[in-house]
């Protein structure tokens, strides 16, 4: 097991390290940071003020140096100010956080609760109307992009019903403002759930020691929630971590069409657009980090619940 | 254990049936049931609606009954299969006789372009745009795949954990990062497209690539004394088509989901090139008047989305039903 983290947690990183590198490298061929300095009236600025503000944003050292000065810094806690808000990155990325936060613990509750018993249903029943409608759903999800599925939400439940508001998140907490982008961000996700949950309940279902069991005398409802979904879950659980976790940084479609005022659209978004590289990086490396323990709580998660996957096998 | 399984294997049977020969019945269906076990067996709607969108993006251009970029402001938000409620001569005039004057099939967006005409073009650049991507990323990610298969070693270390920290990036991010670094334009899209595209053949290609090369086929031809190159590209890459292909079609819709996500975002085609996307975050201010300008577009993408995935699979179970397990 300590061999495994340390593998682990060597090769997660190496990846952290050779991400950094790569945005850092395409950064520099973006305009330079210092033009969001030039006022758009008057005389600009001096060649003095420029190269000191070369100098103070560490721009005329090495490349190399650039890079080590920001990962040291990193490994203070410090992922540096931003350009364009003269605030520091952490503090932005702290205040926005929170919202994408509740946003995707809703929506993943939304795909687990809808996803994983309408997996299990399907798969139980196999073939009848249930499963059909499973199915169907599942297709549905899959195929519309995640505008479409908030745009239509909004059409439905916000326009015509009028039953929750089209977006925007007020300062103190309203369940209505959560229901729709939760649904819309939650949709694929929980479609993918249930295609993995039926197959993996289905596979797991002919097996022989379910076999056995109901051979034994076991009952049905005791067989389905006691032996089987216990080993059938361990795809879909797996999967549901990760998707969490991609939903910390992607849920940037969700939040524009909603006015929500999270990491994805408050901060990556507008960093790109001002050219703000300590919050882009910042952004950036936070995501990461946040993928990587995901995926390492994944893999452990994944070997602690089923013994077959033998510990450090990559392949 | 072993007894009881035989046991339920043998049942009894009926000696008749045994005495009375082998002849092979065809099943007799009505036509209907015929043509539902027609559409079951073959994807017949997929087919159809991939049709429409080819013929689409090839003379919808021509066919198309009014001007693309530009209408009258004052035919603006025009439901569907309405009638412009301008004078004749404000009109915008259709493009050919025969479409009758002021008909918007589709009804017309908030500047009063006719969202009809603007659909059918932007099936042309959906199909541009994601045919020239998959074409790059399969053949960059078939390449990849093999040489990682085929040497092992270092070379696939690299390559697997380069592909591994691709996918560590969000896509969108990385997108969006790229589209901003560069400009946004079409040679940028698809090349952020091709980026998304090529991993996804890395892996499965690689894994085919490290059963194939163990066969005895590939031996004899070393010995014959193939050159490396000469083995991959054409030995192994015959052995390995099928899969390519059906990876290829299964992410073909995953790149129109990608490329309408991002002309949406605004980092992919730009307005007022009418793609799908564009068409969808144009309508969205105006939900409450005008929804067919959101709901057309989108549809568009479903529909197409949809019938791609269905053929995928399809494809999948007849080319190559070993794939069905990684899914």
């Amino acid at each position: 097991m300590a061999n495994f983290l340390a593998r682990r947690f060597l090769s997660s990183i190496v990846s952290v390290i050779g991400a950094t590198i790569a945005i850092f490298i395409l950064i520099q061929f973006h305009s330079d940071p210092r033009e969001l300095f030039v006022p758009d009236s008057g005389y600009g600025i001096s060649q003095e003020q420029w190269e000191l503000l070369g100098d103070r944003m560490g721009l005329n050292d090495p490349l190399h140096m650039q890079y080590i000065h920001w990962i040291g810094n990193v490994l203070r806690g410090d992922l540096g100010v931003s350009l364009a808000r003269d605030r520091a990155v952490t503090d932005l990325i702290k205040g926005k956080i929170g919202a994408t936060v509740q946003l995707a613990v809703g929506g993943w509750i939304f795909a687990v609760m809808l996803g994983i018993p309408m997996g299990v249903l399907a798969a139980v029943k196999r073939g009848t109307f249930w499963d059909y409608f499973a199915r169907g759903l599942a297709i549905v999800g899959q195929a519309a992009p995640p505008f479409v599925t908030a745009l239509v939400a909004i059409w439905v439940f916000a326009v015509w019903l009028e039953w929750f508001p089209a977006g925007g998140r007020s300062p103190e907490f309203r369940w209505q403002e959560y229901i729709l982008p939760c649904v819309a961000l939650g949709w694929s996700a929980a479609a993918s759930l249930m295609r993995l949950t039926r197959s993996s309940m289905l596979e797991v279902m002919d097996s022989e020691y379910i076999r056995l069991a109901r051979a034994k005398g076991v009952g049905w409802n005791i067989v389905i929630y006691r032996h089987a979904l216990r080993n059938a879950l361990i795809a879909p659980v797996t999967s549901a971590l990760l998707v969490f976790s991609s939903w910390l940084n992607g849920a940037l479609v969700v939040e524009i069409v909603f006015s929500w005022p999270g990491i994805g659209y408050d901060a990556l978004f507008r960093a790109v657009n001002d050219n703000d590289f300590p919050l882009l990086l910042g952004t950036v490396f936070i995501f990461i980090l946040i993928y990587l323990v995901f995926a390492t709580i994944a893999d452990i998660a994944y070997t602690l619940i089923d013994p077959r996957v033998r510990l450090g096998s990559e392949n | 254990m072993a007894t009881s399984d035989t046991q339920d294997e043998f049942q009894h049977v009926d000696s008749s049936t045994l005495d009375s020969p082998l002849v092979a019945t065809k099943v007799q269906r009505s036509l209907i049931g015929h043509s539902w076990w027609f559409m079951r067996k073959y994807p017949v709607i997929p087919v159809i609606v991939l049709l429409i969108l080819v013929v689409a993006a090839i003379i919808g251009p021509t066919i198309a009954p009014y001007e693309r970029d530009i209408g009258p402001i004052g035919d603006r938000h025009l439901g569907m299969f309405k009638y412009s409620e301008l004078a004749l001569e404000d009109q915008d005039e259709p493009r050919y006789g025969a479409w009758p004057a002021g008909f918007h099939l589709l009804g017309s967006d908030h500047i009063g372009r006719d969202v009809f005409t603007r659909v059918l073009h932007g099936a042309r650049i959906s199909m541009q745009v994601v045919l020239v991507s998959l074409l790059i990323g399969g053949v960059v990610g078939v390449t990849l795949g093999m040489v990682s298969g085929f040497y092992g070693g270092w070379v696939d270390e690299v390559i697997t954990r380069f592909v591994d920290i691709w996918y560590a990036m969000p896509f969108l991010m990385v997108a969006l990062i790229v589209v901003l670094i560069f400009g946004r334009g079409l040679t940028v899209l698809l090349f952020v497209l091709a980026l998304i595209s090529w991993t996804g053949f890395v892996r499965v290609i690689r894994a085919q690539i490290m059963i194939l090369k163990q066969l005895d086929y590939v031996a004899a031809a070393r010995v014959n004394g193939a050159s490396d190159f000469r083995i991959m590209f054409k030995h192994l890459l015959p052995g390995i088509l099928n899969t390519a292909i059906v990876v290829g079609t299964l992410s073909t819709s995953g790149l129109i989901l990608a490329e309408s996500v991002l002309s949406f975002v605004g980092a992919g085609i730009q307005p007022p090139t009418p793609a799908w996307g564009v068409m969808t975050n144009e309508g969205r201010d105006y939900l409450t008047i005008a929804a067919h300008q959101v709901l057309v577009p989108s549809a568009a993408i479903f529909m197409v989305v949809i019938s791609l995935n269905f053929l995928g699979d399809w494809l999948r179970d007849r080319l190559d039903p070993r794939l069905r397990q990684i899914d």
